[in-house]
């Protein structure tokens, strides 16, 4: 029953997709079907997904499709079930979303076929690969995710800038998915076969499972985007339209964790306490790195990119500490490791896919992706800026919103390092925690910066200060993901209780402690331990504020307040140049970790007059180290070694023809 | 059920006093440092003085200033007095204590940053961004140093609840641990940094080139400025009753009979006026730092955070 809901979900999008051909010749009508079509898609998935989650049930089935012999393998279980919903929720919000925003292309010199079309497949795909039981049909699912989202990433080809982001993107991807290829590989030929089922029953020695975990560290790593591999996220998810970057960094991000998941806890069977301390240190430099790139960034698209970097280090910090503490007896704390990470997981896609709506909004709206160019937006969309404050209270990790929730159970998580033998990882654990605690930190001063450049004070640039609110679907899409972030806050405990069934099905236990004490406490380990009741927190921040207004405006209802002018230090009056830009906000902060970036920073005087320069140019240039560490020598290699075998290619037959000769000769030799 | 409504209702009682109380910690400092100075202080109820009339005062917006401007101040103050809820004054035990653990506590405080760093930006005047720019650069340093104080406190006692630890601080007897020493010089530069003291910030201070907190709040007038006022005087009072209550646990009430809560209350009071007193001295004694020394201040708790924990994690647990 749920699987072919699940099932329906797939062919939807890709109906969607297909649909999407006839946009040009009937645009309107394409148009709401293909939105339409997705819509139903995405709630599928949350129903089928959600059916297998919560009643744990795993229903698998094989599809007459593919190699002959190896037929498609699909098995929707409780892990997958959830994976369904986090696309699934995605996919409603970007279909109700997207007919407003798509406007601005429909008149544009290109076509919307390309898009239609590639983000049906795209959603079909990330589908796919939750569903697939066997190496074949997974492989088949990612490319198809990889490809149709290269197109995405490339579809306004026109700016050179795209395009080199499209083919870096494309890169990696094909990169990482050889690397998928060659873990399964491992594992398939330990197993004797593709599916799924065969490599679970895989004997494997401590060695090649450790090869094998690398390869896929590697490959879902880079797909994630997990530091050093993450340089071609921040330039490819920025340029798609919105709502596919939407997709892109709430749900795909998602999917490459899903394969990890997949892939450590489920077929290579009892992670490696080691392997969880490599996923747990890389966990912690994605997130704290991630978040230092972020607060550099002026782009607000890009600058969001780099906080996916984050927070995919943050539920990798998660699963690092479930594998350390699988590794070692302790189960209990492994599943509440891995349900800190699959909560975040849940998390990062409600609110990172709010914030690039709110950003495509803005986008649209004001034609303006520079935050140095925006400000005062609160006044011109007020819908689209209250949403966007609740997605920058919930990503920057506050209570009572839902980002909060999952990195408390993070902490929680780490806390209990005491539990452990080795001296070493007990006093590393909590290091690694207090790394989270300065992303944390870090990170609420990147959204304030981000909320306070862009949508308080006063605009910086004409079309910013003309903008306009959004239509009704795009605001209903945003308030969707804002309701959302609210409820998973509040709720903590169902959330919880809900995931269980993946606990059970990946580490064969629950985590009966956390709601033990009723709906209204949360309590992971004890009650004694930690407890945090979200409903009452909530309350009674409503009810302290809400008493304290209450008295002090009673009376004064009637009464208008008097508005007056800010002082300027005398200066005559104010204007928008007089405020902090973005760049202005973290230069302490880029004084204090100078370090981690690359600066380039200059600053002409002209025109000289003395003591005051009549002119003032600051150039400042912040790169990411990774470029030249890690890419742009790996880049040379690669040419060096091209041009070593781009010697033998003399352009002239008879050499040609010599090494065909000596080919036939060796073949001879082997075979005789 | 009966004994379950007391415990509520003594809940409340202490957040009241929580409440009405943190004006009266900010005078007597005041008055101490000013006697450390050779000056005649303000009465003890001057801070009580100024927030009524604050709060009598027409209220003026500045021009261009959004909702978050008029909201922040409510949210500030529900955040904080949410937090002092949380927090053991004078009695353990309480129904309110699992609310929230210590983590949580930081929740709160961040939560009301987050806002108070939003109202300044929303003026959109220079000092309002200087303002939310510096704040924020320091608590991201002090919030980590802080959380590490924390979990070495956490992992000592076996849990984050506030309550809980306290009680098996105060169960384990007076043992001098060497995590504990470090984690509490720790705290106390954090404790400094976090509510804008010096060597830091200047509370006392409308220096441009200097000011943190000053120049966030620098345009709200009226019963806004009162709020801001009261919250950040509360928010002295929850570090301060933290380092007395989890480091000189002694005298808290353990059950909720008059006499225990007495004694309680007596032992909060005077050990909270050591701690302002002690906090004159040092105010007396240094001068505020510039700002880029401050990361180096803030670095160094952290150290002293991180020595705590490893000398927990090597000398206590071990072995």
């Amino acid at each position: 029953m749920s699987l072919s809901l699940a099932l329906w979900a797939v062919l939807g999008a890709l109906a969607s997709g297909l649909l999407g051909l006839a946009a040009d010749r009937f645009p309107a009508p394409a148009k709401a079907a293909v939105f339409a079509l997705l819509g139903l898609s995405g709630l599928g998935a949350v129903l089928g997904g959600g059916d297998a989650l919560l009643r744990g049930l795993t229903t698998a089935q094989t599809f007459p499709l593919g190699l002959p012999w190896l037929h498609w393998h699909l098995c929707l279980d409780p892990l997958s079930g959830f994976f369904l919903i986090v696309i699934g929720i995605a996919t409603v919000a970007v279909s109700v979303y997207g007919p407003g925003y798509v406007r601005e292309y429909e008149h544009g010199r290109q076509s919307t076929v390309p898009l239609y079309l590639f983000t049906g497949i795209f959603v079909s795909g990330m589908q796919l690969v939750v569903l697939a039981a066997d190496a074949f049909s997974f492989m088949v699912a990612w490319e198809l995710m990889s490809l149709s989202s290269y197109f995405l990433v490339a579809y306004q080809h026109q700016h050179a800038a795209n395009r080199r982001a499209a083919f870096l993107y494309l890169l990696m991807a094909e990169v990482g998915g050889l690397a998928i290829l060659l873990a399964f590989g491992v594992l398939a030929a330990f197993g004797g076969g593709f599916s799924f089922a065969a490599m679970r029953a895989a004997a494997l020695g401590p060695g090649w499972a450790s090869v094998a975990f690398v390869f896929a560290l590697f490959g879902f790593g880079m797909k994630a985007g997990l530091v050093p591999l993450h340089a071609w996220l921040p330039e490819a998810h920025p340029v798609a339209p919105s709502h596919v970057s939407a997709l892109m960094s709430g749900v795909m991000l998602k999917v490459a964790l899903y394969g990890l998941i997949r892939f450590t806890f489920d077929l290579l069977g009892g992670p490696h306490w080691d392997w969880g301390l490599v996923l747990l240190l890389a966990g912690s430099a994605s997130a704290l790195l991630g978040v230092l790139y972020a607060l550099m960034q002026h782009d607000l698209k890009r600058l969001l990119a780099y906080h996916s970097v984050e927070n995919v280090g943050i539920i990798c910090m998660g699963l690092g500490l479930a594998m350390i503490f699988a590794g070692t007896g302790h189960p209990r704390l492994a599943v509440l490791g891995l349900i800190a990470a699959l909560y975040h997981t849940l998390n990062h896609s409600l609110f990172k896919g709010l914030l690039f709506l709110g950003a495509g909004a803005v986008l649209q709206r004001s034609h303006e992706g520079d935050l140095e160019r925006m400000g005062g937006l609160i006044g011109r969309m007020p819908v689209t800026a209250l949403f966007f404050l609740i997605g920058c209270i919930s990503i920057s990790a506050l209570p009572p919103f839902n980002g909060f929730v999952s990195e408390w159970l993070t902490f929680q998580a780490a806390l209990q390092a005491p539990a452990l033998h080795s001296g070493v990882l007990r006093a590393l654990i909590p290091v690694t925690a207090a790394a989270l605690a300065l992303t944390g930190a870090l990170a609420a001063a990147c959204f304030v910066k981000v909320f306070g450049v862009a949508f308080l004070g006063r605009a910086r640039s004409r079309h910013v200060r003309h903008a306009r609110e959004v239509d009704l679907g795009m605001r209903a899409g945003q308030g969707l993901l804002a309701a959302l972030c609210l409820v998973f806050g509040v709720l903590p405990t169902y959330t919880v209780q809900a995931l269980e069934p993946i606990a059970h099905q990946l580490l064969g236990r629950g985590l009966p402690s956390a709601s033990a004490q009723g709906w209204l406490w949360l309590t992971p380990v004890s009650p004694q331990t930690a407890s945090y009741a979200a409903p009452l927190v909530l309350a009674g921040m409503v009810l302290f504020g809400g008493v304290m207004f209450a008295l002090l405006n009673a009376r004064r209802r009637t009464r208008r307040v008097r508005r007056t002018i800010p002082w300027a230090c005398g200066f005559g009056p104010l204007d928008a140049r007089m405020q902090y830009t973005s760049t202005a906000f973290t230069h302490p902060i880029r004084r204090i970790f100078r370090p981690v970036w690359e600066i380039h920073e200059e600053v002409e005087t002209g025109g000289d007059r003395g003591l005051r320069p009549a002119a003032l140019r600051h150039r400042l240039h912040v790169e990411d180290r990774s470029w030249r560490v890690l890419y742009e020598p790996v880049g040379r290699w690669v040419a060096v070694a091209a041009r070593q075998v781009g010697r033998i290619q003399t352009g002239s037959v008879r050499t040609y023809l010599a090494y065909s000769f000596l080919t036939l000769v060796v073949l001879l030799w082997l075979i005789t | 059920m009966a004994d379950h409504l007391t415990s509520w209702v003594l809940a409340l009682v202490q957040t009241a006093l929580f409440v009405a109380g943190a004006p009266l910690l900010a005078g007597w400092l005041k008055r101490v440092k000013c006697r450390l100075q050779n000056r005649r202080g303000p009465r003890l109820t001057q801070p009580y003085r100024d927030l009524l009339r604050l709060f009598r005062k027409e209220l003026l917006l500045p021009e261009g200033s959004s909702w978050v401007f008029r909201a922040a101040p409510y949210v500030i103050f529900g955040a904080i007095v949410l937090a002092a809820a949380v927090v053991p004054l004078i009695a353990l035990r309480l129904p309110t204590s699992a609310i929230a653990d210590v983590i949580v506590l930081v929740g709160f405080f961040a939560l009301a940053r987050f806002f108070l760093a939003l109202a300044g930006m929303d003026v959109g005047t220079a000092f309002g961004g200087m303002g939310a720019s510096r704040e924020m650069t320091v608590a991201s340093l002090a919030e980590p140093a802080l959380l590490m104080a924390v979990f070495t406190l956490a992992m000592s006692a076996g849990t984050t609840d506030l309550s809980v630890a306290i009680q098996r601080i105060l169960s384990s007897g007076l043992v001098i641990r060497p995590s504990f020493v470090f984690a509490l010089l720790g705290l106390l530069l954090v404790a400094v940094a976090e509510t804008g003291r010096i060597p830091v910030d200047n509370p006392a201070t409308h220096l441009e080139l200097t000011m943190i907190h000053e120049a966030m709040v620098l345009e709200y007038s009226g019963r806004h400025l009162a709020l801001m006022e009261w919250a950040a005087q509360i928010k002295f009072m929850i570090y301060a009753a933290l380092i007395a209550n989890i480091f000189l646990p002694w005298g808290i009430a353990v059950g909720f009979g008059f006499g225990a809560l007495a004694l309680g209350a007596a032992a909060v009071a005077v050990k909270l006026a050591l701690l302002a007193a002690l906090l004159a001295v040092s105010e007396t004694l240094l001068a505020k730092m510039r700002l880029f020394a401050a990361p180096q201040f803030l670095g160094f708790a952290y150290l002293l955070c991180l020595l705590g924990m490893l000398s927990h994690v090597i000398l206590e647990v071990g072995g």
